[in-house]
């Protein structure tokens, strides 16, 4: 049976170290809404939405009163937007009519955000897919909760350098769109190298092709119990470390797994995945670079950040994997900047650089995230950041990604405010040298060889 | 785990004071809900107790009972806290 002090453990790590699941997430396929006529599309997708969706929020909110753990986002996935657009959208106008109807369905059924605005574009642009992400500055600033992802690259295929120049714009016109408040729009904006098809988490999320019809998803979190846990090893060895994040990666999980569950029961929709993050917010204590700092770093980028954040990640998945049937999606640290206080101290103190938060994303998910970079870089160095990315995940066969915020008419050493998760963050100082000429070349970087790896 | 069981943990956390044992099992008699385990410690000056409870037979549901409970260990000056058992088990158990 039970006993007293497991239950209290329990319900420290939730009331004092920020334990929740960070999201349950939503499947649908939209690819039975696919029609040639642009209203009959919009109609359909926002009654499917609607209907499937219709109990999410009541049922989170439920399982969070059952076992009083905190579920802290509910949320939807759509099929990537430009392949059911296609046939009915001839212009970027016609998809953001589409992006209106995925916001105003998700206002419907009262889920935070909706992610799936998605072009996937790893080998080549349809002219839907073009259309589509040349909507995105438009649509992300006209809606609200709506989110947008693009893969342009992936291991199997090379990366779309096309689709990498044209994303650099977009990214840029997205700031312009939404300059009023700090350029918003683009923390709603991803783009990917080997997106997976079943992440749960925002702004990155979408109901991939080769999905089942509705599916729950769910993203767990719980950096602080991590550094809570670490606090009373401090000095140990690695193997009492490592041991040490495993055991609490697996209890975390295991929370996941019962709410994955309770979900996929009480809606009657099937469980996918569970999502092994350690998902860092704003909140003191709820931090991956405290982790990092914990382990032994003076701040997150310090030498020793890329081994130290190497095992963490790798631990988390040890401890994950057995504690949950099913494992996908991201599953890794996040080491976004905004929404990661300890984050956020390193870059205000210098120890923190936009080269070593690249050589950080080799070892761990997902990408450069959530970071502010001055708002008058030129389009290609966004785009030549984007391909440095791209390029990691393509040869290390692993998901990365890039949502950068060009913040318009702030520069380095100012803030950004984005409130609530999103959080703050510092702008960045970009390298200042050019890569125009390399970005303005046409066509792909072909797939890389599986074999000779060094 | 008995399948014809639907359990629930109490817990109670506050400061120290006469009947509060007594205040929740009467509730839960009340209402129908058999008291299976007691376990109570004294956690740095505070009151901690444990209670595994079967809400089988319950008049009410989970949810109006955590809140009634909830208002009840506000009147005594605790913090009351109802949760399905599964989330402990499932941490705690492989």
């Amino acid at each position: 049976m039970i006993n007293i002090w497991e239950v209290n453990e329990t319900n420290k790590m939730i009331e004092q170290e920020n334990l929740d699941v960070r999201t349950i997430t939503l499947g649908i396929s939209l690819l039975d809404c696919i029609d040639s006529d642009l209203q009959r599309l919009n109609d359909k997708i926002y009654q499917k939405i609607t209907s499937v969706a219709a109990k999410l929020v009541e049922t989170g909110e439920e399982i969070e009163r059952n076992y009083c753990i905190p579920i802290v986002n509910k949320r939807i996935s759509v099929t990537p937007i430009a392949l059911v657009g296609q046939s009915a959208c001839r212009s970027a106008e016609d998809f953001v009519t589409v992006a209106r109807t995925l916001d105003r369905a998700a206002k419907a059924v009262g889920v935070n955000f909706i992610g799936g605005y998605s072009a996937l574009v790893s080998k080549g642009m349809t002219a839907g897919d073009e259309y589509l992400i040349r909507s995105i500055p438009q649509a992300l600033a006209e809606t609200e909760r709506v989110c947008s992802s693009v893969n342009v690259g992936s291991t199997k295929t090379g990366i779309d350098m096309d689709a990498v120049q044209l994303m650099g714009e977009i990214i840029l016109k997205t700031a312009e769109y939404t300059k009023e408040n700090d350029s918003l729009g683009c923390a709603k904006l991803v783009v990917f190298c080997n997106a997976p098809d079943d992440n749960p988490f925002m702004a990155g999320a979408f109901h991939g092709v080769t999905e089942a019809d509705s599916i729950i998803n769910v993203g767990v979190s719980g950096p602080g119990v991590v550094k809570k846990a670490l606090e009373q090893v401090r000095g140990e060895s690695f193997e009492v470390l490592c041991e040490t994040i495993k055991k609490t990666a697996f209890k975390i999980t295991r929370v996941g797994q019962l709410v994955a569950q309770e979900a996929s029961r009480r809606l009657g929709i099937p469980f996918g995945i569970i999502d092994l993050s350690l998902a860092p917010t704003p909140a003191v204590g709820d931090s991956v670079a405290e982790i990092l700092e914990e382990i032994g770093l003076e701040y997150a980028g310090a030498p020793g950040t890329t081994a130290a954040l190497a095992l963490l990640n790798d631990q988390v998945k040890k401890g994950g994997i057995m504690a949950s049937s099913y494992v996908g999606g991201l599953s890794g640290a996040f080491i976004p900047v905004s929404e990661d206080q300890g984050m956020i101290d390193a870059v205000e103190a210098g120890a923190l650089s936009l080269e070593k938060l690249e050589a950080m994303t080799c070892v761990c998910s997902v990408g450069l995230d959530m970071i502010a970079i001055p708002g008058e870089v030129p389009a290609s160095t966004v785009s030549g950041i984007i391909a440095d990315e791209m390029a990691i995940g393509m040869i290390n066969q692993k998901t990365t990604a890039v949502r950068l915020i060009p913040v318009i008419g702030k520069n380095i050493g100012e803030t950004v405010e984005f409130g609530g998760l999103l959080g703050h963050a510092p702008v960045m100082q970009v390298n200042r040298y050019g890569c125009e000429a390399f970005i303005n070349r046409k066509g792909r970087i072909p797939a890389p060889v599986h074999s000779f790896k060094n | 785990m008995e399948k014809n069981m639907d359990r629930t943990i109490i817990t109670v956390v506050g400061k120290d004071t006469v009947g509060i044992i007594a205040k929740v099992c009467t509730y839960l008699s009340e209402h129908h809900i058999n008291v299976l385990d007691i376990s109570q410690t004294i956690v740095q000056e505070f009151f901690n107790m444990m209670m595994i409870a079967d809400m089988k037979n319950s008049d009410k549901p989970f949810d109006q009972c955590a809140k009634d409970l909830e208002v009840l260990g506000e009147e005594i000056g605790v913090n009351i806290k109802c949760q399905r058992e599964e989330i402990f088990q499932r941490m705690h158990r492989i």
